[in-house]
């Protein structure tokens, strides 16, 4: 069947801003989705409040709209552009749920929009546990006993006849978002009412728990002729009980015979024709007890998921465009597999991609940052991100994919005495990050495969693959001298130079030397669908320790792309956008001869865009460590000319192995690793501040107490202590006496030894500023000047912006283009430079200067319409900014310091994972922003005015976006006071009313606000059952909370006064202000709600009317 | 070759003597021994299965033949007693890349290491596979040895080219059951079928038995009176190995059975020889179809099978039309998406209707997926008209 033609224009909806359980796997998704109904000559619509991903390019879309993804804004995109047809099987839950909404409130049907792909029946059919389970036990497949209850009571009762523990799951959720185990009632009111909450349908569904048994995935694709194909299965190298998205996992299935993965397969393929998912992706999960194979199907989810990204990246098949192009009415058959096309005839996508390899993932954590978030995991999503890795056997993929981890503690170790046995064995029994390491170590400790397997429930053949790891440790340590055949067993069995020196107490450099003197190195093999059935046009490569390799020659000089790595608090998506635009931009820009260059990517995040085949001329999926970039470089360069390797555009991550790929004589282009040393290296930096004549806070640096307190003494509390080197401000504190300061000490350095402890004054109530710039030698061309909402002292990335900034004059900011262009200049940058000030007083201070692409890069380019990261990646390859001024990808006058009048004002604001983690004692944790980053993702709202755009920002941020009238809660610390009274005054004039506590109220009244004084949840009920603020929260009762932090705001510990509060408000999902900025910020969004019908205006639209006031 | 070939055995010498692998254009890999040690000889060729391997090796299609596991980790779920689709294991050798080191299933009866060496096949562990099934990819099947016993690459070239080749080899006698035996159907027998052995796998008679059919196997010597003595109400040729061109036997045999205008299905082997008898030649293909995961088109329906194959040779019939034969009118009934490879044939008689059919691939589907099964259902739709109309 040929594609129909009776669809001209779809509506895409994508996932949003990045939270825990909904990265980037869906940027991928619905990039790829944009890519093929362009191709395909529709015309595309997208929503996304995501600023930084690379679908919400304008170039992928038709007309994008950065709009909040709720159904009253996707109605006005509907309204504006009258779509055909609404695709919401590639955004997630967030597109799912959006499209499930516009149906139910009739806006489809009003405006007569086909939902293709998955029709409302199926979603439901699929996303409600009841309908879900009757439909499996009518294909003889089994699901886990389980009862569907409404209230806490029927949880209560279900509990008991199933037996404790039981799994609570709300349909309707991603990422097991309110799911959990619960061991006996008190669990259950916890987590069943937290599952209540969660689910729009509030319901919840209680299950047998079948914790232990063996967990699979199967990836289905089936189109509209009802061709059917399993494009991956997925095995989790956690059983049961720990969520898919937080176990390791590895493709294809290890531990299955073809009868049982037939069989599996079968009830996959009936379960998405009975479901009725006409055409498209889905994700099936199945739980098999070891013990008999007994087999029971867990869920499905009929669209797009985290795992459709991993399976396309681990088979070649790319499942999102496949999918897109089905639901345009394509068959299977009629679809070529793009990889093994290229022959002299093609092959189909109807066919199931075959594995000559193994690919394992490893999920990514940032319990670090949540210090007092419960470690432990279960069936509720707690990862951040995830790195992927292939090889040719299972120990290759898996010491691969656990280095692309990029955490220290993530590689395994055979250094140091092994803790005792049975602590280990105990340590095991519970799930948390890094168990795998702990099994290693029990097996150094004598531990047998038997009684790992009792306590952990990983299959015996993949304890013993650790065995086997311990092994060859065992005879690396023992060894006399490094013998060639030991050497290649190791790295056959993925151990890098690192660990092989680790364990024989050598450098790594020299191993690496003492390898590459014996010809050791490794090959590159190709991901080709099909097992080397059929030749491969994609040259998309992981290194294997094998004979043969395929990297094919080159004429074209390559520029190497590294790119960022797991999604990371503080590195996150936006970093992927800008590599996959240097991708874009320099495999159509010629080099120096006119030729042109090929683009090489590396990378090892399955979830991202530049992880496609197709983004970049070459695919490396590899870890981002020296040694295996060294690697691809070193193939790269036998395969032909190497112009360079560029590594600012991946975050940290690259940028700290530009020395290293220099020092081995690799040739890194832009800013150099010298320049990137007089940023980073504060001594350096205070120089050239200093030649610039640019103030900086008064700092030091410590390696002890005793020094860190000479020099607070000296430049005076408060004063703000962190490790060197770091990203996301982490370990970030500010300290307000001796005590906080000794303790931070004595915690601080256990993160990085071998870097000092950097401390600075502390500026406060300064405004903070962030700028992104281009600087090519001679011009600086100023991105976009960002002005905070939050003061500084709240990261820059956890604290909402404006651009262009709402406060600042011309002078300013000509003041901060004066202070950005000498320090790109006196640090040497070429290309991008990210510089974060603070404006105190009326002095100007630079807190610090990034040499290379920052998280604002997207933001900024969406809300100045100019493409930073592809003007970046040329002025790196040589060209200046007048050429690409002349050339048109920069504007030929002016630039983002310089907006017109009548520019949009953009609004950036930060997403926080709060209510993603508990404390051990089942608590979320406390909401309070700091220094130290801690969000996930980003919103953007755009508007011609302030107000405007922050209420979209909020509005696309939250569930509860700001109310427009009801009761307010105010309740701020002293300092706070005088700053609150005009906003609250304003609510007040607005019609609120308003709720405070005693001293707060007390102010209110003195300024003619009256307040309603509520009981703290330290006083309790009142004598007569006068709730506590914390009560009437809970209970609904008020619609906004300003609630500012008393005293100070150190990495997130709780304090319990506020702490209640801000919690419940999380819990209800009810906008919670902690700062006066903020609130100030919320009272105009709240006015220009209330001013009237708000518009919604594509990118495209914006970026027209700009260019001509340009 | 690469700078590091013939270093791939030394790199995971884990188990086992070093192991020799030359092909018969003077390739070498090394590697280390798995399951016997000694020395073998066949047709390399390669199957891209990532489960069942113990079906495969039990599999009589594979006799002679050196099957290469392009999956690389083998043996993860050892062998039990209900996989194995014969008596014995067939495979004239076995190269692997990482065999397990303990197997891991409830139904484990142990080590696939061990079922090898039992049956003494010679295998080769820690070989580039890849590397070695892009070679067969880009110059066809061919020859080779393995061996644990020869340590020079020349003296081991020299045998690998003494030995037979498959083109022109009849082996179906070696592998058919040496006595009859019946297979009986399960609740409630419906037909009687007389199934020729030419190298039959377990699933076939199980699949047919499911639906009703009493299974009556006989040797690949069976003449048309041994077949018509069974009175069967449709008679079934299975897959087997070799080349069909010499198995002028069999096809008389359903030359025989067509004119008795008695239903036939056919599989593999069988549908080679149904092409043959209705005049259609036969060819052996580059590489071979062997794996569980390809395309076959229905053209009646258009619908799309994922299937198991296992074949070297294939019938040369044209696609675009119809063909008249003596026994009525031949369609090419299925292809290969991936090559266009003929996968199924279908005589009618001239009422149109359906006489006789069969299949390249493999609907039993030991190993592999499940979607083809239907053709069980055709075959005994077909016995249920025509005994009907007889
Ligand atoms: N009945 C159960 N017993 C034990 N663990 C379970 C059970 N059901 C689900 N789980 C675990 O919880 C995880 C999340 O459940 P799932 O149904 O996949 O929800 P989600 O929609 O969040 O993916 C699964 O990956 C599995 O490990
Ligand atoms: N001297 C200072 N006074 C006040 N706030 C500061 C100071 N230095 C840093 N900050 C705050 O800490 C945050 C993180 O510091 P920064 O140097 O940007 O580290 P990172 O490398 O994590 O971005 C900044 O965004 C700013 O809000
Ligand atoms: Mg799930
Ligand atoms: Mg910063």
């Amino acid at each position: 069947m040929p594609r129909r033609t009776d669809i001209s224009s779809v509506l895409v909806i994508g996932s949003g801003p990045i939270v825990i359980g909904q990265a980037c796997e869906f940027d991928y998704s619905g990039t790829q989705a944009c890519r093929v109904l362009r191709d395909e000559g529709l015309r595309v619509v997208l929503v996304n409040s995501n600023p930084a991903t690379i679908m919400t390019d304008p170039e992928f879309a038709d007309a994008t709209y950065v709009e909040p993804i709720t159904p009253e804004y996707v109605e006005k995109v509907i309204a504006a552009e009258r779509p055909d047809a609404l695709l919401a099987t590639l955004g997630g839950q967030t597109a799912l749920n959006a499209a499930v909404a516009l149906h139910e409130s009739g806006v489809l049907a009003k405006y007569g929009v086909e939902l293709i792909g998955a029709s409302i029946e199926a979603i439901q059919r699929g996303e409600n546990r009841e309908s879900f389970k009757r439909i499996v036990e009518e294909l003889g497949a089994e699901v886990a006993q389980s009862r569907i209850c409404h209230t806490l009571a029927e949880c209560l009762a279900a509990a008991e006849e199933l037996r404790y523990p039981v799994v609570v799951r709300p349909s309707f959720t991603m990422g097991g978002a309110g799911s959990g185990m619960a061991y006996d009632a008190d669990d259950l009111h916890r987590i069943a009412g937290a599952g209540l909450a969660a689910s729009p349908t509030t319901e919840v569904l209680l299950e047998e728990s079948i914790l232990g048994w063996k967990e699979y995935e199967l990836e289905v694709m089936r189109d509209r002729a009802d061709n059917v194909v399993i494009v991956c299965s997925i095995e989790n190298v956690d059983p049961m009980g720990v969520h898919t998205g937080d176990s390791v996992t590895v493709a294809p299935a290890m531990t299955l015979t073809d009868r049982e993965y037939q069989h599996m397969r079968d009830i996959a393929i009936g379960v998405i024709r009975a479901v009725g998912v006409d055409t498209g992706g889905c994700n099936i999960q199945f739980a098999v007890d070891p013990r008999d194979g007994r087999m029971i199907v867990i869920e499905m989810n009929p669209r797009v998921s985290r795992s459709s990204a991993l399976a396309s990246k681990a088979t070649g098949f790319p499942i999102a465009k496949i999918a897109a192009k089905v639901a345009l009415g394509y068959t299977l058959d009629e679809i070529p597999n793009d990889i093994t096309s290229a022959g002299d005839y093609g092959t189909p996508a109807s066919f199931e991609p075959t594995l000559d390899y193994v690919v394992v993932k490893v999920p990514r954590f940032a319990f670090e940052k949540f210090p007092h978030a419960d470690p432990t995991l279960t069936t509720h999503m707690k990862s951040v991100g995830e790195a992927m890795a292939i090889g040719r056997n299972f120990t290759e993929a898996l010491q691969k994919a656990l280095r692309s981890i990029e955490k220290r503690a993530a590689i395994l170790s055979w250094v140091g005495a092994p803790r005792d046995k049975d602590e280990l064995l105990a340590l095991i029994r519970t799930p948390h990050d890094g168990r795998l390491g702990v099994v290693v170590e029990a097996i150094r400790a004598g531990a047998t495969v038997e009684e790992l397997y009792a306590a952990s429930g990983i299959d015996p053949w993949f304890l013993d693959q650790l065995v086997l790891l311990d092994e060859i440790a065992t005879d690396l340590a023992e060894a006399p001298q490094l013998a060639p055949d030991l050497v290649r067993r190791a790295k056959r069995h993925g151990f890098a130079d690192a660990q092989i020196g680790a364990i024989r107490g050598m450098r790594e450099d020299v191993v690496r030397g003492v390898r590459w003197a014996l010809g050791i190195r490794p090959v590159f093999k190709t991901v080709d669908t099909c097992a080397a059935e059929f030749a491969a046009k994609t040259p998309y490569h992981y290194s294997s320790y094998d004979e043969e390799s395929e990297v094919a020659g080159r004429d074209k000089p390559a520029v190497i792309i590294l790119g960022s790595g797991p999604n990371r608090i503080g590195q996150g998506i936006e970093f992927d956008y800008s590599c996959v635009h240097a991708a874009l931009a320099l495999a159509d820009c010629p080099d120096n001869d006119g030729a042109g260059y090929e683009t090489v990517m590396v990378n090892c995040n399955p979830e991202t865009v530049s992880t496609d085949y197709d983004t970049s001329d070459r695919l490396y999926f590899e870890p981002l460590t020296l040694e295996d970039v060294l690697e691809v470089v070193h193939a790269e360069q036998q395969a032909g000319p190497v112009a360079g390797v560029v590594c600012q555009l991946g975050g940290q991550t690259p940028l700290g192995l530009a020395q290293g790929l220099e020092d081995e004589g690799v040739r890194i282009v832009g800013t150099t690793p010298e320049a990137i040393h007089l940023a980073e290296e504060r001594g350096a930096f205070g120089r050239v501040l200093a030649d610039a004549g640019l103030p900086a806070p008064k700092h030091g640096t410590a390696t002890s107490f005793a020094e860190a307190k000479a020099i607070a003494d000296e430049i005076g509390f408060p004063v703000l202590v962190r490790p060197s080197y770091v990203l996301g401000g982490r370990g970030m504190e500010i300290v307000y006496d001796d005590k906080a300061l000794e303790s931070y000490i004595a915690r601080a350095t256990a993160i990085s030894p071998e870097h000092p402890v950097l401390v600075d004054r502390f500026l406060d109530d300064a405004v903070e500023i962030d700028v992104d710039a281009l600087y090519d030698g001679e011009e600086l061309f100023l991105g976009g000047v960002m002005e905070h909402i939050e003061e500084a002292g709240i990261h820059s990335g956890d604290s909402a912006c404006a651009l262009p900034p709402i406060t600042l004059g011309r002078e300013e900011i000509d003041r901060i283009r004066v202070s950005t262009e000498g320090i790109a200049h006196g640090v040497g940058v070429r290309g991008l430079l990210n510089v974060q000030y603070a404006l105190a007083g009326d002095v100007l201070y630079v807190l610090e200067a990034n040499p290379r692409a920052s998280r604002t890069v997207p933001f900024v380019s969406k809300a100045t319409a100019t493409p930073l990261a592809k003007a970046a990646a040329r002025v790196m390859l040589g060209a200046t900014i007048a050429d690409l001024r002349a050339e048109g990808l920069l504007p030929a006058t002016g630039d983002g310091g310089h907006l017109p009048p009548t520019a949009p004002i953009a609004v950036k604001e930060a997403v926080m994972p709060f209510n993603r983690f508990r404390t051990p004692d089942g608590r979320t944790v406390d909401t309070l922003l700091g220094p130290e980053m801690r969000s996930t993702g980003e919103v953007m709202g755009i508007d011609a005015g302030f107000g405007v755009a922050f209420a979209k920002s909020q509005a696309g941020a939250y569930g509860g976006a700001l109310p427009t009238k009801g009761r307010v809660f105010v309740s701020v610390a002293n300092r706070d006071k005088r700053h609150m009274i005009f906003p609250v005054k304003r609510l007040a004039d607005l019609g609120f009313e308003i709720l405070a506590t005693e001293g707060t109220a007390a102010v209110l009244r003195r300024n003619g606000v009256v307040a309603t004084v509520v009981r703290k949840a330290t006083q309790g009920p009142g004598p007569a059952g006068e709730p506590t603020i914390v009560q009437r929260i809970i209970d609904g009762e008020v619609d906004l909370i300003v609630n500012t932090p008393r005293g100070t705001t150190s990495g997130g510990s709780p304090r319990i006064d506020g702490y209640e509060i801000r919690t419940a408000a999380i819990m209800g999902s009810i906008a919670c202000i902690t700062t006066v900025q903020g609130l100030a910020a919320a009272v105009q969004g709240i006015e220009a709600l209330r001013a009237g019908e708000i518009g919604v205006r594509s990118l495209q639209d914006w970026a027209r009317a700009l260019r001509e006031d340009q | 070759m690469t700078a590091y070939a013939g270093e791939g055995g030394r790199q995971s010498r884990t188990t086992g003597p070093p192991a020799l692998l030359v092909l018969e254009d003077g390739r070498v890999f090394r590697g280390h021994a798995y399951g016997a040690e000694g020395e073998t000889f066949g047709e390399a060729v390669f199957a891209t299965g990532m489960t069942g391997y113990q079906e495969t090796l039990t599999d009589p299609s594979y006799h002679r033949q050196v099957v290469i596991q392009t999956a690389p980790h083998i043996g993860n779920t050892g062998v039990n007693d209900d996989d194995p689709e014969s008596r014995r294991i067939w495979v004239a050798g076995y190269v692997v890349r990482d065999p397990a080191r303990v197997p891991s299933s409830w139904r484990s009866r142990g080590s696939l290491a061990d079922a090898l060496a039992a049956d003494g096949v010679v295998g080769i562990a820690g070989v580039d596979t890849r590397a070695l099934t892009r070679h067969l990819r880009e110059r066809g099947a061919m020859r080779v040895g393995i061996s644990s016993v020869e340590g020079d690459p020349r003296a081991l070239l020299a045998r690998v080219l003494g030995a037979p080749t498959m083109k022109g080899a009849a082996l179906v006698d070696e592998v058919t059951t040496p006595e009859p035996y019946v297979v009986p159907a399960q609740g409630g027998k419906r037909f009687t079928v007389a199934a020729v052995d030419l190298g039959i796998k377990a699933m076939t008679p199980h699949r047919m038995a499911e639906r009703g059919i009493e299974v009556h196997v006989l040797p690949s010597t069976s003449t048309l009176d041994d077949v018509l003595a069974v009175e069967p109400d449709g008679v079934f040729m299975s897959n087997g190995p070799g080349d069909p061109e010499p198995l002028e036997h069999a096809v008389g045999v359903l030359r025989g059975v067509l004119a008795a205008g008695r239903p036939f299905f056919g599989i593999c082997l069988g549908n080679q020889v149904f092409g043959r008898a209705l005049g259609f030649g036969t060819y052996k293909l580059p590489f071979g179809h062997r794996g569980i995961n390809q395309p076959v088109q229905d053209r009646t329906t258009g619908k799309v099978e994922v299937t198991a194959h296992n074949h070297g040779f294939a019938v040369d019939a044209p696609a675009d039309r119809p063909t008249e034969t003596a026994y009525g009118t031949a369609t090419v009934s299925h292809v290969c998406l991936n090559d266009r490879v003929v996968e199924g044939l279908e005589l009618r008689d001239g009422k149109d209707a359906l006489t006789a059919f069969s299949v390249q691939y493999h609907p039993e589907a030991a190993a592999g997926p499940h979607d083809a099964a239907y053709l069980f259902d055709r075959f005994t739709d077909l016995m249920a008209t025509r005994g009907s109309t007889r």
